[in-house]
């Protein structure tokens, strides 16, 4: 029999606001620490190092998220809202809802929005420049305003109320993590009212009959989901599909207006668009972290997630893990960022990836047609969240 | 033009193109049907599957043949799949049987999924022969539901059928209904007495399955697993390829251990990719000539009819020339 080592602790509170003011640190102090590392501070363990978070992610035999992929373990404490059916379940529970949307929102079946979208962002983009050279807040006209734009109509989602979508998932990834904390107990405050329009527009009669939302119920109607789980299902793709793209956006826009000569390298060869985006995702991991919890005694490196436990996965660390990356702090156009783990991996991968590069694929390719010089004019701010890494300000110059 | 370029060998061995597995074992287990199980040539783990799902396994001659997972999908390391030995030698069966031994390597193609188990209130399982091997997976996922369901079971006679050790742990779930002891399935009384909320799934020869559907059960209460040997295309192969590179007109070959990703990327042409192993999609590229050997877990026979797109971190080519739009 092998040794079981005792894993490494860090006195680290991975939701304290200056740890998500400046993750990077202790990112770096969970990969040196250790393959497998204990956070007495919530009474879990984290992984971080590449080979191993990638591993984890991959067995959903031994980690499941049907415990909740949150702090909260749903076997022992009950749910802020009734979970998930893809991110929060299991096989086979999780089968038929990931294979339904898996064919709703695959390669195949985006390729109807391309051009519409193309559409969409060469208009925003034109609006924007219409006076020339402008110097406007990047997150707001750019990285919410887009996502806003083309995502809640791709849905079916009706006009009114639109203004619930980025709150409410603002506050589903803050409830990832302690329930005590100062950002889930102020979202609290308005969850009801947020939560009630979404659960509203998941309905059928409130979708229009064409998009991702009709799409599903019709699912329903073939008989591949129950029609209960439907909603569920349309309910997935707001709390997931909206928050996400806007920062991962906004971690494009800023990555490309602070590295130097990355913009005029884009615009001279475009078809770089496609590995921009999934580099920034590498680079900035718009979804930073979720936790798994060990099915029976699992080993991790030379120790061992008890059975019931939970580990927090570390996406980010992974993604910037020099034992994988080479120079991984920096944002290079001329890296493969193939194989990252910014949209997971394994069965729960990113089932809206396909989406979310069409969009930042659309807008970035109508900004390199129009905007000449992208640089940063302040300081950029902060958007702190316990799940996402996010810009609350990203103040630029669209020199057209 | 430029001379093609042949692709390096990769250096890492991060990359999951291998196409080929490794026979880890080969049992006996009934007249006339053995069991392969598949396993990783580097000992790691398959892609991940459905019930109800198959692979296709390339055989000498380059043409393919499906046969549904039969394994427990927990275990990530091993595919099994259930063969049954054809008259005449029919559909490679014979090769699997005669030929193809324990540490062998073989093609395979997916997991694809064309018979996925749905949600319901209660199932009913009606298998016969061979067609036992998809719902073996099935009954797993009812059951690890706690979904109420039944299994009706005929065959030949006792000898010839499959995997009744595994499935005497459901007890009376189970109706094994030999056509030697008690005649043909009972289908009438079994439509007969069924729930308005079970859902039937089916598989097994042409005419028990035409029977069932002669029995009136609506579509969306009926699903059926037909093997109906599909239109193949020109045979997979197993000698280099060349790729061009539309945009550029650059020509790159492609050998057998080194996948489309890998040689496209070695002259300098990046596509984007994740899983690797044709699962996520990710490294779709566009089709403009030449018909693909499609590996993947994705795209359904339609899409592969359709040959306008392809997988390359998978998929491979079955002429001598892919033009890609890269
Ligand atoms: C840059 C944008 C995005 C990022 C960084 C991102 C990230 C992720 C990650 C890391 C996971 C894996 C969760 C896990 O392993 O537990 C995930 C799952 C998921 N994402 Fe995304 N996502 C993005 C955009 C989207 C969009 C646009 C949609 C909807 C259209 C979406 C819907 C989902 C859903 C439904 C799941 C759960 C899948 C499952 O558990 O099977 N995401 N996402
Ligand atoms: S990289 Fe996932 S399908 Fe090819």
């Amino acid at each position: 029999m092998t040794a079981v080592a005792t894993p490494p602790e860090l006195d680290l509170d991975p939701f304290a606001d200056d740890v998500l003011r400046d993750p990077l640190p202790a990112h770096a102090a969970l990969r040196d620490a250790g393959a497998l590392v204990r956070l007495p501070r919530y009474d879990t363990f984290a992984v971080a190092r590449y080979a191993d978070v990638r591993a984890l992610l991959s067995d959903w035999q031994s980690f499941e998220s049907a415990a909740g992929v949150g702090l909260t373990n749903f076997r022992r404490e009950t749910p802020w809202r009734p979970p998930s059916l893809l991110l929060e379940a299991d096989p086979p529970a999780h089968d038929a809802p990931r294979t339904v949307l898996a064919g709703i929102l695959g390669p195949r079946a985006l390729r109807r929005l391309r051009a519409d979208w193309a559409a969409d962002a060469d208009r925003l983009v034109e609006d924007l420049l219409a006076g020339g050279s402008v110097e406007v807040d990047a997150v707001p006209t750019l990285a919410e305003a887009f996502p806003l734009r083309v995502f809640p109509d791709a849905v079916g989602l009706g006009r009114e109320g639109r203004e619930h979508l980025l709150p409410y998932g603002d506050h589903a990834f803050n409830a990832f993590g302690p329930t005590d904390n100062p950002r889930v107990l102020a979202g609290n405050e308005r969850m009801a009212e947020h939560a009630g329009w979404v659960g509203q527009q998941c309905l059928r009669e409130n979708l229009s009959p064409v998009g991702f939302g009709a799409d599903v119920w019709a699912a329903a109607d073939r008989g591949d989901l129950t029609h209960a789980q439907a909603p569920l299902v349309v309910r997935s793709l707001l709390t997931a599909g909206v928050d996400t793209t806007v920062h991962g956006i906004g971690a494009l826009l800023h990555a490309l207006a602070v590295t130097p000569g990355a913009w005029e390298a884009l615009r001279a060869r475009p078809e770089l668009v496609r590995v921009a985006f999934d580099e920034a995702v590498r680079w900035e991991s718009p979804v930073q972290a979720f936790f798994r919890t060990a099915v029976r005694d699992v080993p991790v490196g030379d120790g061992v997630v008890p059975a019931g436990e939970k580990v927090l996965v570390f996406f980010a660390a992974a993604n910037r893990d020099p034992r994988h990356w080479a120079d991984p702090d920096r944002f290079d156009l001329t890296r493969d960022p193939s194989g990252h783990v910014g949209f997971g991996m394994g069965i729960h991968q990113c089932v809206g990836q396909h989406v979310a590069r069409l969009e930042a694929e659309s807008l970035l390719t109508a900004l390199l047609a129009r905007v000449t010089r992208l640089k940063l004019t302040g300081a950029p701010v902060r958007h702190l969240n316990n799940t996402l890494r996010a810009w609350e300000s990203l103040p630029v110059r669209l020199t057209a | 033009m430029l001379p093609p370029m042949t692709a390096p060998a990769p250096a890492r061995t991060a990359d999951r193109h291998a196409v080929a597995l490794r026979v880890a074992d080969k049992t006996v287990v009934a007249d006339g049907v053995v069991t392969l199980t598949l396993a990783h040539p580097d000992g790691g783990r398959l892609p991940d599957w459905t019930p109800g799902s198959h692979v296709d396994l390339v055989l000498p001659t380059g043409d393919t043949r499906q046969y549904s997972l039969c394994g427990d999908r927990r275990d990530a390391h091993h595919h099994r799949v259930g063969v049954l030995r054809e008259p005449a030698g029919r559909g490679g069966s014979a090769w699997v049987h005669d030929e193809l031994a324990v540490g062998d390597l073989v093609g395979v193609g997916g997991p694809r999924n064309a018979f996925p188990l749905r949600p319901a209130q209660r199932y009913l399982f009606v298998a016969g022969g061979i067609g036992i091997t998809p719902l073996l997976t099935m009954v797993a996922a009812a059951g690890a539901q706690g979904i109420d369901w039944q299994l009706v079971y005929g065959g030949r006679t006792r000898a010839s059928m499959a995997f009744l050790d595994e499935l005497a742990r459901y007890g009376d779930r189970v109706s094994v209904l030999p056509q030697d002891e008690v005649g043909l399935l009972p289908l009438r009384d079994l439509v007969d007495g069924l729930h308005p909320d079970t859902r039937v799934y089916a598989c097994g020869p042409p005419p028990l399955l035409d029977a069932l559907a002669g029995c009136g059960l609506p579509p969306h209460v009926l699903r059926t697993e037909r093997f109906v040997a599909r239109e193949q295309g020109a045979p997979v192969r197993d000698t280099p390829f060349t790729v061009v590179l539309d945009r550029t007109g650059t020509e790159v070959v492609v050998t057998p251990g080194v996948s489309v990703l890998e040689a496209v990327r070695s002259v300098g042409v990046d596509v984007l990719s994740s899983c690797r192993e044709g699962t996520c999609g990710t490294c779709e590229t566009a089709v403009l000539a030449g018909e693909p050997d499609h590996r993947d877990s994705l795209l359904d026979d339609a899409d592969r009819a359709a040959g306008d797109c392809m997988y390359v971190c998978v998929s491979r080519s079955r002429g001598d020339r892919l033009v890609l739009d890269l």
